[in-house]
């Protein structure tokens, strides 16, 4: 399966980063001394992209599609099943000693949760400062509690916070802070695993306005996985629709949110509710019917068929690939991809 | 254009299904008094949908837990105010003439459908518990009812799941359980407290269209508290916006969202990324809410407030009554609404 998206209009630098199709399959065992492997949860189902430097690479999706575990991956804090990465053209899953220091200096991850995530017993200092203990080069002995401080300023938090603990900081600072830890080495990607979601609106935008900053600043390229969508398309160039393990739909912002040809993506957006009551009555909202099915057990053929009101036959039998479709030129796993007539 | 505006508190006594007065709530903690609700004041009549919107730790569920009676005490304490139920103060009832309006009246879902179910014990059974409990009803009687209710809330297979666990069951329809739950003894009222905040999108617009489809078949009202712009417009006919314990603009959903007159709200409406909007820069509502032990004086937004000036440190602003039957708790609503107007 070649999925790489057929030469979008945006290219803003050379690939980054590339995954060709990435698999992680978690087992399900049975007995207790001699454990059998009785299934599989397929968390990650044959998953590829690529990510541009200085763009953001939105992954959309539900819970349970795998976006979270895709993340995992990429930052080699899971182990595939199958598949191969590359980051800067060097393999990602092959690396080990050295080699796999330096490949996760450039590539670091900012977590969903800001309670969790930073050790209550550690001063914000030691947290933004302990890649450099990990990595002496980055900051020449002495200097690294001024490079905190930096980090503290460019981050928009103020530097002489720097002995506070996290408990001192609300949600958003404490979002922050995870940022400016996830800066300290001079990455170019970052992976951003709902950097966002627990925090609230007015604060939200915030960070958002932030990443976005410094973006340009810096250069970075983001994955930034999501679960709302109006979120993903105020800060994504690229956004990619996971379903049950899947990339379902990939494409330009604008190939997504305006002509996306896969019906679960359709869906998807015509669920977001539209903060306009003049809307309410004028929406023609796709209700799909039922639950996502069991990641241990997903449908045949194509995933998405049994919540699907096109389903035919050969949605059960033959899967879809995810390749350029008729009805518009960016890469869709449907059989029967085409454009929304008249679009709410 | 406002169509039908709804009078906010013009409406003379005794004519609300429910009426909160002037509520005060405060938390006794070692640190201090934090005051988490600070005057709130609304009114719900019977068939409509009021939305209470507000960020964490704006007071919106305390109030309803107020409402409820099931407040923490200690150290959640309601120092002063009226909650009127057809009429009767419900603060000055006792704890057992309470428990009979509590889900017979005005009852109750949550957040989390998972930690507000027992996880040992099934669903129908917990269904039914509330009919064997309180309607008297037989266990076979109170079984084939709660077969029935999760029919209403459209459980595929009722008869079939209602000997399941919860964890049986997805977060979809566990939130159907608990409003199949909620609907036991056919309460008037019935508050939402952020029923799909823990839920997917697709399946979130599932939960929202049956709440509007009991809320008009069973013909009850609805308290929905939410921070969800989005939900709110899809399906309210008022909203409340609460900031540190205070209802800081109160209107019709349509002139709210067209016009809002607070600043704090038309920050929010501007803050949130939209899906069929594209921009580059969202405005941002500077600083963050305040500490409830240290609410700021005056006005509470104004040291987040664009629009501030020495009045809004000096005196706390009075609902200032809007033309259309609106209000707004700002000394310049006028002009903020004016400027949302022009924008």
């Amino acid at each position: 399966m070649t999925a790489s998206p057929a030469n979008p209009t945006k290219v803003r630098g050379e690939t980054i980063l590339s995954v060709d199709n990435l698999v992680k399959h978690f087992p399900i065992t049975q007995g207790v001394l001699f454990q059998r492997q009785i299934g599989a949860v397929k968390a990650v189902d044959g998953v590829s992209f690529e990510l541009r430097r200085g763009e953001t690479l939105g992954v959309v999706g539900e819970s349970g599609c795998g976006k979270s575990t895709l993340a995992r991956l990429l930052m080699r804090l899971e182990k595939p099943t199958s598949g191969r990465a590359t980051l800067e053209g060097k393999d990602l899953f092959k690396a080990s000693g050295g080699e796999l220091r330096r490949l996760r200096r450039n590539m670091q991850m900012v977590m969903q949760d800001p309670y969790t995530s930073l050790n209550p017993r550690m001063t914000v200092g030691d947290i933004i400062g302990e890649p450099f203990e990990i990595h002496p080069d980055a900051a020449p002995k002495g200097s690294k509690a001024k490079r905190v401080q930096e980090l503290l300023d460019l981050v928009g938090l103020n530097p002489e916070h720097i002995n506070r603990y996290p408990h001192q900081f609300s949600g958003g600072q404490r979002q922050r802070i995870g940022i400016a830890r996830a800066l300290a080495l001079k990455p170019e990607v970052i992976v951003c695993d709902e950097p966002v979601s627990a925090l609230d609106v007015s604060i939200q935008a915030q960070v958002i306005n932030l990443l976005k900053q410094l973006q340009g600043e810096l250069g970075l390229s983001y994955i930034f996985i999501a679960h709302d969508l109006s979120v993903v398309r105020h800060i994504a160039d690229r956004v990619a629709v996971m379903y049950l393990g899947r990339i379902v739909e990939i494409g330009t912002e604008d190939e997504i949110y305006e002509r996306a040809t896969h019906p679960y993506t359709q869906a998807l957006l015509s669920a977001v509710p539209v903060p306009d009551p003049e809307a309410r009555d004028q929406r023609n909202m796709i209700r799909l019917v039922g639950d996502v099915p069991s990641p241990a057990d997903p449908p045949s053929g194509c995933h998405f068929r049994t919540r699907c009101w096109k389903a035919q036959e050969v949605c059960a039998v033959e899967d879809p690939a995810t390749v350029p479709r008729a009805a518009d030129p960016h890469p869709s796993a449907c059989h029967f991809a085409e454009l929304r007539p008249t679009p709410a | 254009m406002t169509i039908n505006p709804t009078p906010a508190s013009a409406t003379p006594e005794g004519g609300h299904l429910l009426e909160l007065r002037d509520l005060h709530v405060e938390f006794r903690t070692n640190e201090g008094v934090a005051r988490v609700i600070n005057g709130v004041s609304y009114h719900l009549d019977a068939g409509e949908t009021l939305a209470v919107l507000g960020e964490s730790g704006s007071g919106k569920s305390v109030t309803a837990q107020a409402i409820m009676g099931i407040l923490d005490t200690p150290p959640a304490f309601v120092r002063s105010g009226q909650i009127l139920y057809q009429g009767q103060d419900l603060l000055t009832r006792s704890e057992e003439q309470r428990r009979q309006v509590r889900g017979k009246e005005i009852a109750m879902i949550f957040q989390d459908a998972l930690s507000a179910l027992n996880p040992v014990f099934p669903v129908g059974w917990q269904i039914g518990e509330t009919l064997r409990q309180r309607a008297g009803m037989s266990r076979g009687d109170a079984r084939r009812r709660a077969v029935e209710l999760m029919d209403l809330v459209k459980i595929p297979g009722a008869a079939k799941r209602i000997g399941d666990y919860p964890h049986q069951f997805s977060g979809g329809m566990r939130q159907r359980v608990m409003i199949a739950m909620a609907l036991a003894l056919d309460p008037k009222v019935l508050i939402a407290d952020e029923p799909t905040t823990a839920l997917d999108v697709t399946v979130q617009a599932q939960i929202m269209d049956l709440l509007a489809d009991l809320r008009r078949e069973l013909n009850m009202a609805m308290i929905l508290i939410t921070h969800d712009l989005g939900v709110v417009a899809g399906v309210a006919d008022r909203i409340a916006v609460m900031y540190a314990g205070r209802i800081v603009e109160h209107a019709d959903v349509r002139s709210l969202y067209k016009a809002p007159a607070h600043p704090y709200t038309k920050g929010l409406l501007e803050s949130i990324p939209r899906l069929d909007v594209r921009g580059q820069e969202l405005s941002t509502i500077k600083g963050l809410p305040p500490n409830l032990m240290r609410i700021p004086s005056g006005c509470p937004f104004h040291p987040r407030c664009p629009y501030v000036q020495q009045v809004c440190v000096d005196e706390v602003p009075h609902d200032l009554v809007l033309g259309d039957g609106r209000t707004s708790a700002c000394h310049f609503a006028q002009e903020v609404r004016d400027d949302s107007v022009a924008r």
